[in-house]
């Protein structure tokens, strides 16, 4: 039949091959679920985005940052940071120091100036790095921005249709403010509907292309600001003030403008100060031990080993890294209501996965036809499809489909045929069509029986035992059944079953090395569930849950000592989101599901939550091993500084140089010249965040360790060492 | 033969540390029906429901501190006042009031840092009552606060009682094993004794007076409780307190013992004995190269000795022949590793490089540390090491099931802090003024290493000498005493403060994704964060001290480039 059936919304359906159409849109869709990109709007752009995000250095980012952070060299803006206010102190000390030589003509002058300009360009690049951090934050929150049109509110003067209107700008409406919004018209701000029901393409914000019903009271009365009504007409009430809307906070969240410092953040801040404290000790002190030598250690170069010594590679990539996670967050399409909530996902063990749409693909589908004694299975075959013509549900386009694949069964022109289609009811649980004097039934094997029993006729006993069996192994057995000649007898059983989706149970087995347990939620009764749960891999299963189940399993996870995440769209979930350390709402989901969740998925993809899980662990692993380099890189500055200091007293401390520098002071200019290019160099990991395998934490450790730490230790020897000699070959120091 | 007597003793003492840390943790934490209880209950008696009720990790501390405050101020002045107290058959005076100071500083903080000579400036009271008493509860102290530190780590957010710890550290742990001790050093013919000096007649006819008195007593609880502070003035050199090798192996090894066995009890309390074996083996590890590098760099001929006949021969200057140079550098690390500070040797006349060793110890003072302190040092470098590198697995960190966060590292670093704050901040007030450039033996180098090692003395609460320092002058007495009750007691207190704050949190399920503290992983972790954190902090000390000594005396002037 016609191609573009798909097209038509709820086509009655003919014939066979018009439901094999509609069949193979479904699957399509199944099998792309989690790939799907967004069809349309600002989805698609944000994907490009993402493309783009690769390429960190982007020179539009480039300008922009690079202002900033000269802006960002003011004393209130470098408070914030103890270690890089050090390194600013440093800069200004040596500055000062540099007039005094240019004023008394002083000797060393292009020395005491290079080690001012580094120490300058430390700075200024902690500032960049954290300004380009925020720059492609920001573009990331002008694509969502953009999806917030300003658009033209009708105004009511109460909640009457016929009353009173006004057209004012969208950003004017206030809480409280009632507007109407008909066919065709954007909702200028999020609401709550007080009258009317209308369809609403929400694809603006949530990428999804099919139209949804909103109405009011009930679960589905929310609007949000920017999505459009298709059809009739609703009364709004405004929930939001301007820039306090939904959109508003997650833009806000994603630019970084309420950017707090996450809980571990500031401890890591702590110990960084701290250690800055110890330097700082230990340089002031060097300043009258020197003089017990009879040796004026230069104020230049007891600040530029302050600062080579203070770990300026972390403190200036600190906030950065925590920006970053946030934006790839979004890369992602999730948007973090708090980064507390990104640090708290890395420490997640365990996983609430939903069973629909997580671990199985949406629905059942039919994998076998098993007959009754004496029954071709061919017959059962062609009995089922003929009562799943006209079924709509996935299950039944399934068996169609199968059917078809196994015996070569077409569908027939039933319309022609005169059938009477019956449609399933929850009074006979029983669906089924009327073709031709025949009687053909499908439903649950109770059902079946009391349709056979009700004919006069028995139930095979071999059939229901096939539907135990069926049962037993995680399946849901789909009795078919046919009167002919008022004589009834089961043909055989469908076996439908859930699809595993593909790949999982490997990802799963990741996620338990990585120690983070896997369960999976399901309404099914236990049987079926643990007969999924394993062929899944999960470790643990909460079959016919409920809310009120889903918050208890959450609080009993808790008081063992686990952090739990979980994802939820309902009203119902609401409890058991607010209750869990990770909560991630679909944004399909209703307000309060939003509300009580600490990040919205606006792909409403529930697999999402393994990848939350990855984007939190990097970010930590991140600063973790950015620190480990940072302080690892100062046994070899000490090598370089310290016998640079004292050899004109103690020259018996020459042997000390064993990196075989040219001179003291060009040993100090190179160690402060690494100290500072090490930032730009490290932007990259700082952005990407290392990189990261889903591993035991003694496997990721061993090479974070290898990789960082002994690499800290080593590399910046051999990089003083080159940048001493460029310093001594164009004749700086 | 140079390493038979270090490879003896640390593997003696290594295993015998296992079933002592058991008993000390039965002795300590025992709350079935039992000796320890039967205790308690004597202690609740005479001291009323201050000492029996459990305690908060500030009652506790500040329980402690009055303690030793009465303690410090009763020792005070039985010193300023001894000429008027019984057993002074040698009538010795009055001490002055800053070497008092000092004296008592020095002795309630476990350090017995000794400006002053026993055998001239004290009386056998002096010694029993003010000496011996606080050698016993200032290492009790130490074990309580370790015993406290545990239990908050194994998630009680009652402490213990300080009283009742004190009294299950002093009589159940300390005074048996000091008997043990001092019976052995008996034995090997140390006196024990409460009358006067001996008179003799010399062979040549000359009448010498030779002190003695109650010594086996104090060496004892001396060597056991990491205290160091001799009887005599040059200390476990002295024949009567060190008479033969084999009380010179019982001294060495009641050092290191109780240092030891006080990791196995935390492995015992908190309920994890690999979490307990790591910590040892990066203690040993620590330790055992110190000793090796000494070993080592003792073999070599001292500089004083250079172009004479002799100079091939190992460094045996300042050292007791009886003993020998390995004895005298194994000593030298036992000592200071530890906090204890009684010597067999003179660390001022060790090799310029085997000088550094004992300061190492002194500065990392965790390669088993004092008596109880020493871990609970090394546990503000896990804390540490847990932060830094337990980010690296991607997660926020957490040692033994409990986050570490802010309140944690705000403590754990003050703590840490403590330490170079006051050697580094003591030694530059002192090399820069009169007070300590002054008073040293030779300028140059080896001069600042005897003021560094002062400090560091101090501050590690130590007790041990470079010796050569002028250092009975009021500057001097008065500034190492304060360092060393200050020393003394932040690190004890902000410790218990993170453990009281630790165990108010609820303890996380391990899985395969937690950070690991009881593997080799962590091991190595530890000892980097040790040496590299030891290394900054404290690197320019060694090098402008020993190491350009050391590079002067062996000629290695290259001369600037």
């Amino acid at each position: 039949m016609s191609a573009d059936g798909s097209k038509t919304r709820l086509p009655r359906l003919r014939n066979t091959s018009e439901v094999l159409d509609k069949h193979a849109v479904f699957v399509e869709r199944h099998d792309t679920l989690t790939l799907r990109l967004l069809p349309r709007d600002i989805w698609k752009r944000l994907a490009m985005e993402r493309q783009k995000d690769l390429s960190i250095f982007q020179p539009a980012f480039i300008a922009p940052s690079a202002r900033r952070a000269v802006l960002r060299l003011s004393p209130q803006a470098m408070m914030g940071n103890p270690v890089m206010f050090v390194a600013w102190l440093g800069a200004l000390v040596t500055s000062v120091e540099s007039v005094r030589v240019i004023a008394t003509g002083g000797e060393g002058l292009v020395f005491v100036l290079a080690v001012t300009i580094f120490l300058w360009l430390t700075v200024w690049f902690a500032n960049f790095a954290e300004s380009l951090a925020e720059a492609r934050g920001r573009a990331q929150a002008d694509t969502l921005r953009s999806a917030r049109q300003d658009v033209m509110a009708t105004k009511l003067a109460s909640a009457d249709r016929s009353a009173a209107r006004s057209e004012v700008p969208g950003g004017s409406l206030r809480k409280g403010d009632i507007v109407i919004v008909e066919a065709g018209g954007v909702i200028p701000a999020d609401g709550e509907i007080i009258e009317g029901v209308a369809s609403v393409d929400e694809s603006a914000v949530t990428g999804e292309s099919a139209p949804v019903i909103r109405e009011s009271g009930g679960d589905r009365s929310a609007v949000t600001g920017g999505t459009r009504v298709l059809s009739d007409w609703i009364i709004v009430t405004v929930t939001a003030d301007p820039g306090e809307a939904f959109l508003d906070r997650m833009i806000s969240m994603v630019e970084g403008a309420t950017r707090q410092k996450t809980p571990n953040e500031i401890a890591l801040t702590i110990v960084l100060a701290g250690f800055t404290l110890a330097f700082l000790l230990v340089c002031v002190t060097l300043y009258p031990i020197g003089a017990y030598f009879d040796t004026r250690i230069d104020v230049v170069t007891l600040v530029a080993l302050l600062v080579c010594l203070i770990p300026t590679t972390i403190g200036a990539l600190l906030s950065a890294i925590g920006i970053a996670g946030m934006t790839r967050l979004g890369a992602s399409n999730v948007v973090a209501m708090s980064g507390r909530a990104v640090e708290a996902a890395g420490d997640v063990d365990v996983l609430l996965l939903d069973k629909t749409g997580t671990i199985t693909l949406g629905n059942r589908r039919a994998t076998a036809f098993v007959p009754a004694a004496g029954v071709d299975e061919s017959a059962v075959a062609e009995g089922a499809q003929l009562a799943s013509l006209a079924d709509e549900t996935p299950e039944g386009r399934s068996i169609v489909v199968l059917a078809k694949e196994k015996h070569g069964l077409r569908g027939r022109d039933l319309q022609q045929e005169g059938a009477r289609f019956i449609p399933f009811s929850a009074e006979t649980r029983m669906s089924g069509v009327d073709v031709q004097g025949r009687k053909i039934r499908k439903g649950a094997l109770e059902a079946i029986r009391a349709f056979i029993e009700s004919h006069a006729g028995t139930l095979d006993p071999g059939v229901a035992r096939a539907a135990d069996e069926i049962a037993a192994a995680g399946g849901t057995p789909l009795v078919v059944a046919e009167v002919v000649n008022g004589t009834a007898r089961a043909l055989g059983v469908v076996h439908l079953k859930d699809i595993v989706k593909g790949g999982i149970r490997e990802r799963f087995a990741e996620l338990r090395k990585m120690g983070i347990k896997t369960v999976m939620i399901t309404g099914d009764n236990p049987k079926t569930a643990a007969a999924i749960a394993a062929e899944a891999g999960v470790d643990d299963f909460l079959a016919e849950a409920t809310p009120e189940a889903k918050l208890r399993l959450i609080r009993e996870y808790q008081a063992k000592g686990h952090l739990v995440a979980m994802t939820g769209d309902g009203t119902n979930d609401a409890p058991a989101l607010a209750q869990a350390d990770v909560a991630v709402a679909m944004q399909t989901g209703t307000q309060a599901a939003k509300e009580a969740g600490n990040m919205v998925d606006l792909d409403s993809n529930p697999t999402k939550l393994i990848d939350i899980v990855g984007v939190g662990k990097q970010m930590l692993m991140t600063r973790g091993s950015l620190t480990t380099f940072s302080i690892a890189n100062d046994v070899a500055k000490y090598f370089a500084i310290i016998p640079a200091i004292f050899v004109v007293a103690l020259p018996q401390l020459a042997p000390l140089n064993i990196m075989g520098l040219e001179s003291p002071r060009s040993a100090i200019l190179s160690a402060v010249i690494f100290n500072a290019i090490v930032i730009p160099a490290l932007i990259p990991i700082a952005m990407r965040g290392v990189e990261y395998k889903p591993v035991s934490a003694d496997a990721l450790l061993r090479r974070n360790l290898l990789i960082y730490g002994l690499g800290g230790l080593i590399v910046p020897f051999l990089g003083i060492k080159l940048i001493d000699f460029a310093v001594a070959g164009i004749g700086l120091a | 033969m140079m390493w038979t007597l270090p490879i003896l003793v640390i593997l003696g003492c290594a295993l015998s540390s296992v079933p002592l840390g058991r008993y000390m943790a039965w002795a300590m934490n025992s709350r079935g029906p039992g000796l320890p209880c039967r205790l308690d209950a004597m202690v609740a008696r005479v001291g009323g429901s201050r000492c029996g009720e459990d305690q908060r990790w500030h009652r506790y501390a500040m329980s402690m501190l009055v303690f030793n405050a009465v303690m410090f101020t009763v020792v005070f002045v039985i010193l300023t006042a001894q000429a008027w107290l019984p057993f002074n058959p040698d009538a010795k005076g009055n001490m002055p009031a800053d070497l008092a100071y000092n004296t008592a500083a020095s002795f309630t903080s476990n350090t017995n840092l000794q400006h002053y000579s026993g055998e001239q400036h004290l009386s056998y009271f002096s010694q029993l009552f003010a000496i011996m008493w606080l050698q016993f509860v200032s290492a009790a102290t130490g074990i309580a606060g370790l015993t406290a530190l545990c239990r908050g780590l194994a998630g009680r957010s009652a402490l213990g009682n300080f009283y009742r710890d004190l009294a299950r550290a002093t009589v159940l742990v300390l005074l048996p094993l000091a008997a043990v001790v001092a019976i052995g050093l008996v034995l090997c013919g140390t006196p024990m004794t409460l009358q006067g000096s001996a008179v003799a007649t010399t062979l040549e006819g000359l009448t010498q007076t030779i002190s003695r008195g109650p010594v086996a007593a104090v060496v004892a609880i001396k060597q056991i409780g990491t205290n160091g502070g001799g009887y005599f003035g040059p200390n476990s050199t002295h024949p009567f307190e060190n008479p033969s090798l084999l009380s010179n192996i019982i001294e060495n090894a009641s050092i290191i013992l109780l240092p030891m066995a006080a990791v196995w009890m935390f492995g015992r309390i908190v309920g994890s004995w690999k979490q307990a074996a790591v910590v040892f083996a990066v203690m040993g590890v620590l330790y055992a190269g110190l000793v090796g590098t000494s070993v080592i760099t003792e073999q070599a001929p001292t500089a004083a000795l250079a172009g004479l006949p002799v100079q091939d021969a190992m460094n045996l200057e300042g050292k007791e022949l009886r003993f020998g140079s390995s004895a005298g550098a194994l000593w030298a690390i036992s000592t200071t590793a530890t906090s204890n500070g009684s010597v067999n040797a003179m660390h001022d006349s060790l090799n310029p490089l085997t000088g550094m060793m004992p300061m190492i110890g002194m500065w990392l003072n965790v390669a088993f540390g004092g008596v109880g302190v020493g871990f609970i040092n090394m546990f503000l470098y896990i804390i540490t090491g847990v932060f830094i590198a337990g980010m690296m697995v991607g997660r926020t960190p957490e040692y033994l099931g409990k986050k570490i966060e802010a309140r944690e590292m705000k403590l754990a670093l003050l703590a840490l802090l403590a330490h170079p704050l006051f050697i580094l901040g003591g030694i530059a007030i002192f090399a820069a003024t009169p007070w300590g450039a002054a008073t040293v033996q030779e300028p140059g180098p080896h001069g600042l290493s005897e003021i560094i090692y002062e400090f560091s003395s101090a501050a590690a609460n130590n007790g041990s000498g470079f010796e050569g320092l002028g250092d009975n002058t009021p500057p001097w007495n008065i500034a190492t005493g304060t360092v060393m009750l200050l020393a003394r007691f932040i690190p004890i207190i902000l410790p218990l403060a993170i453990a009281g704050s630790l165990a108010s949190k609820e303890r996380l399920a391990e899985s395969a994704g937690t950070f690991r503290t009881d593997g080799v992983l962590f091991g190595v972790i530890l000892t980097g964060v040790v040496l590299i954190v030891g290394a900054l902090l404290f690197l320019p000390l060694g090098v402008l001290g020993p190491i350009a000594e050391h590079l002067a005396v062996s000629g290695g002037s290259a001369g600037p480039r």
